[in-house]
């Protein structure tokens, strides 16, 4: 399954979607309004999606957890989540779903800095993944090249985890070091990432401090999180 | 220091008036009104015993007692606040599974008016 999580996404949602059913005619896609202001869930379900609106916004993580519950609940095997605002190119979904299959890895991210060029991302958010970068690979023991990717595939197993548990904020960073904890793996794939069809980006220059702080808490907070009386790092 | 604890009763029995009052006009929950009703009580309760102000000004090891008093009411109110933080939290991770379920309830719903079958499990 395709998941694509929405907020005001009306000028890029329907190309998106084209894409997918051009490339993917196969693939189920569901699109997870998170109660948009304009016609977000109208162009999506015009273009051929099926919709899941929240009644309120929930956020990135609240809205992506939505499309895992439904995918979980549906059986899915696979679920590989990508942008509504064409930052993620379709043409790539293929072989994340073919290292999915292939590779055991609970969790494979399309990554713009392995082989790719890594155009496309604001300074501010240049610097938030170089940071991230060194400051996972001191947690994860294994270096991530872009931690903030929201293009990745998850198999089911990281789907039950997923649909149970997601960080509401910010969730990519956070979600490897759930996936970490459970002993889980993930890989990454070269993917090459296009600029926003239309939009802006949520994490502006302003909110990077916040979002620093804000994942560096979540991340440590997962470190320390009990988990019953057996830990299964 | 006289001024100093009858303005902390004071402010005890406004509190305990004001929350009695929220009580009876259904605006506060009895359960999440214990806390404020344990605060005011216990500030009443020091403002009013300075014996009681003296031990406890002994036991944390300030014998200065306005300064232990309102070290005292500081605690409580961090206490009520960190209490109310736990149970926002909780009610917010409710409130967004309650959101969750009711948007993949209204997409089964749909989907079963709309179409025979779900999406295949690929």
């Amino acid at each position: 399954m395709i998941l694509i999580p929405a907020f005001n996404e009306e000028g890029a949602i329907a190309t998106v979607i084209g894409e997918l059913r051009q490339r993917h005619p196969e693939l189920p896609i569901l699109v997870v309004d998170d109660c948009s202001a304009d016609g977000t869930r109208t162009v999506a379900l015009e273009a051929g999606a099926d919709v899941i609106s929240v009644p309120y916004h929930l956020g990135l993580g609240g809205c992506v957890q939505a499309g895992y519950r439904l995918a979980f609940d549906l059986g899915f095997q696979y679920v590989i989540r990508l942008d509504g605002d064409g930052q993620h190119d379709p043409a790539y979904v293929g072989l994340i779903r073919d290292t999915l299959r292939t590779s055991g890895a609970q969790m494979v991210i399309g990554s713009r800095y392995v082989n790719g060029d890594g155009k496309h991302t604001s300074v501010a958010r240049g610097i938030g993944i170089v940071f991230f970068r060194w400051f996972l690979a001191l947690i994860l023991r294994k270096e991530v090249h872009d931690p903030t990717s929201g293009f990745v595939g998850v198999n089911r197993e990281a789907l039950e985890v997923f649909a149970r548990s997601f960080p509401l904020e910010y969730p990519e960073i956070e979600a490897l070091v759930v996936l970490q904890r459970l002993t889980f793996r993930f890989e990454e794939v070269p993917v090459k990432m296009r600029a926003r069809m239309a939009g802006v980006s949520t994490i502006t220059a302003v909110r990077s401090f916040y979002y620093v702080l804000h994942v560096l808490l979540g991340v440590l907070v997962n470190i320390l999180k009990y988990q019953g009386s057996k830990r299964r790092i | 220091m006289d001024r100093l604890l009858s303005i902390i009763a004071g402010v005890s029995l406004l509190l305990i008036a004001v929350v009695l009052l929220n009580i009876r006009r259904a605006h506060i929950r009895v359960e999440y009104s214990v806390s404020w009703l344990g605060a005011a009580v216990s500030m009443l309760a020091l403002s009013q015993s300075p014996w009681l102000l003296t031990q406890l000004g002994h036991l944390i090891g300030v014998n200065n007692q306005p300064i232990a008093l309102l070290l005292v009411v500081g605690a409580l109110f961090l206490i009520v606040f960190f209490r109310f933080s736990v149970i926002i939290s909780e009610l917010k991770d409710a409130n967004i599974a309650l959101t969750q379920k009711v948007a993949i309830l209204e997409y089964q719903i749909n989907a079963l008016h709309e179409k025979p079958q779900a999406p295949s499990r690929k």
